[in-house]
């Protein structure tokens, strides 16, 4: 590894660290909730990683379509960034159900009910399961740019995801975070949230740029090994040609 | 978009369905099997049906759908079909739209001819006001198969194709069946207003129409 990702791995750790000691011990439980409320610093914290990741995958699958013909190398980099966040923004995605699961069974008494949040998260989650599924069973240049084109499909749904506890009554509760006026956290609780706020989406960067750099490397071997087998060919020919 | 170019791919499948019958036929059956199935697994009583009938209709339709939309391309893969549109100066979308709309009248199809069946299978007496069924299923239809022949299309050229398209497809199908099966569970039972889900039903279908129209050219020619 390159000297400026230890680096920032030693940063990412001791935000992270920091972040569990503020959230743990320093704010204050939460008056309805209890102890158990804290598992909101790593439910929220999940959540907008993944929506950063799912962004990037969005902005890069359109790059990818834009310049595909005329710029190649920038479009072997925007699809190698594309896989690797879509890789790393599920996993985020499945570390939030995760964690809601785990918080509704304290909090509501059962690990998952049918409601819209909920559902349609799950719906996000398969989504973008699919769009990894459909890289591995398609082969070949193309699948880039049907992925890509997937990825933009799969979009779609994340403003659906963001409306439907605004939209539908839910059991999941009202968005906390930027919904009606009067929502919102207590001061004192804010520091946990930022600590691991950062410190999640500095850990997800992290993740991210290690499997761009493998894929990125990736490709450009296959990429290299396509183009020595074709120079093979005709350059041996012409050997024995001139033999 | 010039009319003429989806017009004509409309009547060549048409023409195609008229002489061979595949699609509907075999969408027919499938979906009677399915909702005799679902009748013997759940046993339902009137008022039992009344809530799940929606979502029966709508998951037998979607199956039956599925079965026939990776026919839909497949057909035009012989004798290199596929490729020879590509060549034409039509733009993409216009055979995206015209096999969609083709794809469209031959699931209405089914369903004109399914509902009685089910309506007698099933005991069902629409609470509410009955005639907005005739406005979500058709709603319902249209975001299953916009969708579905979008990635039909998409997944034509790859491997396992007949397992790829229901992977993908049903997925990004969800929150329409969501909105399908909620506007005619409401419209059947008559406790809620089903506007909410009309309206989000109205909304995807706009969104994914237009996105499908914008990139089918991409994936119809991506090398």
């Amino acid at each position: 590894m390159k000297l400026w990702r230890w680096l920032f791995l030693i940063a990412t750790l001791a935000v992270l660290v920091e972040g569990f000691r503020v959230a743990l011990w320093v704010v204050p439980p939460d008056a309805a909730q209890g102890q158990a409320g804290r598992i909101i610093y790593y439910h929220v914290p999940s959540w907008a990683a993944m929506g950063l990741m799912f962004l990037t995958n969005l902005v890069c699958s359109v790059v990818y379509l834009a310049v595909r013909n005329r710029n190649h190398t920038l479009a072997m980099k925007a699809d190698s960034l594309a896989v690797s966040s879509a890789e790393v923004g599920v996993i985020f995605c499945l570390i939030g159900l995760v964690t809601g699961s785990l918080w509704g069974r304290a909090v509501w008494g059962i690990w998952w009910t049918w409601d819209a949040r909920l559902t349609t998260t799950l719906v996000l989650w398969l989504i973008y399961v699919a769009y990894l599924l459909l890289r591995r069973f398609a082969a070949g240049p193309q699948m880039r740019t049907l992925a890509a084109v997937m990825a933009i499909f799969g979009y779609v749904d994340v403003p659906i995801v963001y409306m439907a506890n605004r939209w539908w009554r839910t059991q999941h509760p009202a968005p906390v975070f930027g919904g009606a006026p009067g929502s919102g956290m207590a001061a004192s609780m804010m520091p946990a949230i930022w600590w691991n706020l950062a410190g999640w989406m500095m850990w997800g960067l992290f993740l991210l740029s290690l499997r761009y750099a493998a894929e990125y490397r990736n490709q450009l071997a296959e990429q290299q090994a396509g183009l020595a087998a074709l120079e093979a060919g005709p350059a041996s020919l012409a050997g024995q040609a001139g033999r | 978009m010039k009319p003429a170019y989806f017009l004509l791919h409309l009547k060549k499948d048409l023409h195609l369905e008229w002489r061979s019958k595949d699609a509907i036929n075999s969408m027919l059956f499938f979906a009677l099997l399915v909702v005799v199935l679902f009748s013997l697994a759940f046993d339902p009583t009137q008022d039992a049906s009344r809530k799940i009938a929606g979502g029966i209709l709508c998951v037998a339709m979607m199956f039956a759908a599925v079965s026939a939309l990776n026919q839909a391309w497949a057909r035009e893969l012989r004798n290199q079909v596929l490729d020879a549109l590509r060549m034409t100066p039509a733009p993409g979308a216009s055979l995206f739209l015209g096999k969609a709309i083709a794809n469209f009248a031959f699931v209405t199809i089914v369903e004109i001819v399914l509902a009685p069946v089910f309506v007698v299978f099933y005991n069902l007496r629409a609470v509410g006001n009955g005639w907005l069924l005739a406005l979500v299923i058709p709603l319902g239809t249209w975001a299953l198969i916009v969708n579905g022949v979008f990635f039909a299309a998409l997944s034509i050229r790859t491997r396992n194709r007949e397992m790829l398209l229901p992977l993908i497809l049903l997925p990004i199908f969800v929150p329409a069946l969501l909105g399908m099966v909620m506007a005619c569970s409401s419209i059947l039972t008559g406790e809620t207003d089903p506007a909410l889900w009309i309206k989000m039903l109205a909304a995807y279908d706009v969104a994914f129409t237009t996105l499908g129209m914008m990139l089918f050219e991409v994936i119809l020619h991506a090398e």
